[in-house]
């Protein structure tokens, strides 16, 4: 529906009648439409129901969403059954009729669409589910009340009355509020927002400002930003308008991460209809204030997360940082004042404004105020989007949502912040994690993601891993970061493929501070916080790879051996198939079957000497019987 | 080389320089990458210089000015595939395709690429082919994965 809403009466009318029409009774399922769900087919799931429907003709009687994603993302396809509130988790298309049928018409509950738990806990409702329990979804709740691609049900569920109460108050009151909620920047650095927003506002007196959001969301292992501008893209714009009305701005981007395509779509579907609607472009609600956004696509450059990289993107040139001396709220996006936020706390704003400063700062601890969304990915149980009020522990996190470490499997480390971050033990759990915490202990919050990893885990490859990453991210302009990061690199590799030498890491520590100390931007800045933070708290890694010529994480190929464990190996032969480079022949030793040496199967064995290390006969076997050491 | 369909991305975009990326992002999508001659005209519709679009085109790791694959096959090196095993199967794609990360086989068929996440870390590790996801793979999976694509007439 297409209704252009001249003043803040037509809106709130508008909001009333769609509440109006809204039936509470009316059942609604709501599947889960993520980018994560589509990876696991949801698309038939939707297709199903809507099949059902139409052939049932229950057109009346049921309501499907298709929604964002709704966080847990371990157990796709998701579906929400309202106002019941019955959670069901790996549906398959089959059991759409039965779901109809049963559980929105009926009331039985489907078994084995029930969320089970790795003890045989069961838990029906939503709420019960110990994924959710723990959470406080201010932000990212809504994603499951409302389709993604409807500005109708955004307006009903509260949409835009952020807007309509920042146009009643003057510009400068607005960034107070913002001021007093104590928002701080959701995208890494953890700077005060209204501070921002104040110094944009004063800046160049008199000349064309833009405010921007950063949906160039590069830290590999987090998403939330991509599930908010996906599954609540109006949230997001709504703040927009409202950080622009702030600072005066009336021009608005978001640049987005092509690798993000549905967010790309559905951001473009709300713009549109915001425009349609009056609630962008010329005159929004009678205000007589005047702005519009447009959507620019990255080139897969996680340079560009960089504030003055970003702008320079934007600008048409390469993504290149320049020194902030003078900061982008100063001379930005084409020398002009401008306001870069992250998604997330974009789509934070419309909250403070709608349900007042005081409730917001109210959540969370003393220096980082409200909730924030963390990835909780890797090596656990249930991984996903989380929202938790700033300051619960990382344990919380992990182990209470996250379900804990697969497999039986020990918590090795946790690494929050991205390539910028570190890698925390465990030892550090009990961390309360907030902006300030998280810095404290050499790490950072970043954008939220949490990389959980266990005991196969190799913190000398994971300290690799980010160098290698930022040595190819590195835009090059700076020696420090060009030149240094990539003979880190040299160093790290040189260590994982066993030819480390004493000194190697007091060298990398050298090479840290003069990197840290000399690089333009935090990119090259930060850069070597993972190899630091895992010099700190798994200094014996190194040793071990340097000193004894051994990979504890049993990841490093030159330092790690296949071999077959007589009294394991059955014989079966299923490794010879898999095995790329013919390395795995018989002996003439007799397998072992059921405890017993067999009369015709004959044990296996590697030839150490074709083999590549690639690990796909211990993946093969089924008895445990290659042995890496 | 028929350009009406750049003429058309450009005016699409209104001609703004400041949708550069864009454009070629749609330039590369129709050519599978990005030509010369197209770029040639990208620069006369937008006013930019040939040599700033080069290195735009360059410095992005999305563009390509050699031909790609039918298929585009891209593993995800994010964090939390890598501690998951995606390194090994970007290890077998590449001896499964004889081509390195970044290559395409000369058939023209595949290009293999990796990409630094794509954030189904649930999923991981993942591949995306073109535009399908395909999710919690190991070695077997990835072995069936090179079968399907080596016969695939696309």
């Amino acid at each position: 529906m297409t209704q252009n809403l001249t003043d803040m009466k037509a809106l709130q009318a508008l909001r009333t009648k769609l509440q109006q029409e809204r039936n509470p009774i009316t059942p609604i399922v709501t599947v889960c439409g993520g980018t994560g769900c589509h990876g696991y087919g949801c698309q038939k799931v939707i297709d199903a129901f809507r099949q059902e429907i139409a052939a049932k003709k229950l057109e009346d009687k049921v309501t499907l969403r298709v929604s964002g994603c709704h966080g847990f993302c371990e157990r796709g396809p998701l579906a929400l059954i309202s106002p019941k509130g019955i959670f069901y988790q790996r549906i398959d298309p089959a059991d759409v009729p039965d779901i109809l049928a049963k559980s929105v018409f009926g009331d039985e509950v489907i078994d084995k669409l029930v969320y089970t738990g790795p003890e045989g806990d069961k838990a029906v409702y939503e709420k019960d589910v110990p994924f959710y329990a723990k959470q406080n979804r201010l932000i990212f709740g809504a994603n499951q009340r409302i389709n993604a691609d409807s500005i109708d049900d955004y307006i009903a569920e509260g949409g835009y009355a952020g807007l309509e109460k920042s146009f009643a108050m003057d510009p400068e009151a607005i960034i107070t509020e913002v001021k007093e909620a104590g928002l701080r920047g959701r995208g890494g650095g953890g700077f005060l927002t209204a501070r921002k927003w104040e110094t944009v506002r004063k800046a160049q007196p008199g000349k064309r400002r833009y405010v921007i959001c950063n949906a160039d969301e590069g830290d590999p292992g987090a998403y939330m930003d991509r599930s908010l501008l996906e599954g609540n893209p109006h949230s997001v714009i709504e703040g927009m308008i409202i950080g622009a009305y702030a600072i005066g701005a009336k021009e608005g981007y978001i640049y987005v991460r092509n690798e993000y395509p549905l967010a790309v779509k559905n951001a473009r579907i709300a713009i549109k209809q915001a425009q349609e609607m009056g609630l962008l472009g010329k005159n929004i609600l009678g205000s007589g204030f005047d702005f519009d956004i447009i959507i620019s696509r990255g080139g897969g450059a996680f340079v560009c997360g960089e504030s003055t990289a970003l702008m320079a993107s934007l600008e048409g040139k390469i993504g290149e940082p320049r020194a902030k001396y003078i900061h982008t709220a100063e001379y930005g996006l084409w020398d002009k004042p401008s306001c870069l936020n992250n998604v997330e706390t974009w789509a934070n704003v419309p909250l403070i404004l709608r349900e007042g400063a005081a409730s917001f700062a109210k959540i969370g601890t003393k220096g980082s105020k409200g909730t924030k969304i963390f990835s909780v990915v890797g090596k656990i149980n249930n991984t996903g989007l989380v929202e938790v009020p700033m300051g619960l522990t990382l344990r919380e996190i992990i182990f209470d949502i996250g379900g804990g470490i697969p497999n039986g499997k020990k918590f090795k480390a946790v690494q929050t912040g991205g390539p910028s971050g570190g890698c925390l033990p465990e030892k550090m759990l009990d961390l309360h994690v907030d902006f300030d915490e998280l810095t404290k202990v050499g790490s950072m919050m970043g954008s939220g993601g949490l990389i959980v990893m266990d005991e196969d885990t190799c913190m000398v490859d994971v300290a690799r891993y980010f160098t290698k990453f930022l040595t190819e991210e590195s835009c090059g302009k700076c020696t420090p970061c060009r030149e240094g990061v990539r003979h880190m690199l040299e160093i790290l590799d040189r260590i994982c493929a066993g030819d480390g030498k004493e000194g190697d890491v007091e060298l990398l520590e050298e090479m840290s501070e003069s990197i840290l100390e000399g690089s333009l931007c935090a990119l090259g800045g930060t850069a070597p916080n993972p190899v630091l933070s895992t010099i700190k708290y798994f200094r014996d890694e190194y040793d071990a790879h340097i000193k004894d010529k051994r990979c504890p994480g049993k990841v490093c190929k030159n330092l790690i051996t296949f071999s077959v464990v007589d009294g394991s190996c059955t014989g079966c032969g299923a490794c010879v198939k898999v095995c790329p480079v013919d390395a795995i022949s018989v002996t003439d030793k007799p397998a072992t079957v059921k405890g017993k040496p067999h009369a015709k199967l004959k044990l296996h064995t590697i030839d150490t000497d074709k083999c590549i290390k690639c690990g796909m006969c211990a993946e093969a076997c089924k008895f445990d019987a290659i042995h890496v050491e | 080389m028929d350009l009406k369909t750049v003429d058309k991305i450009c005016a699409d975009h209104q001609n703004r320089p400041d949708q550069l990326i864009g454009i070629l992002q749609d330039v590369q999508t129709h050519y599978r990458y990005l030509p010369e001659a197209p770029l040639k005209q990208v620069s006369t519709l937008l006013n930019i210089p040939l040599a700033q679009i080069f290195s735009v085109a360059t410095f992005f790791s999305a563009f390509s000015l050699t031909p790609r694959g039918e298929k585009v096959v891209n593993v995800c090196m994010g964090t939390a595939c890598h501690v998951r095993g995606a390194q090994r199967l970007l290890e077998e794609l590449e001896r499964g395709f004889g081509v390195g990360a970044g290559e395409t086989t000369t058939d023209k068929k595949v290009t293999l690429e990796t990409v630094n996440c794509v954030g189904c870390c649930a999923l991981g590790p993942v591949i995306v082919v073109n535009e399908d996801y395909h999710g919690k793979m190991d070695g077997t999976k990835t072995a069936a994965l090179i079968d399907e694509l080596k016969g695939s007439k696309s």
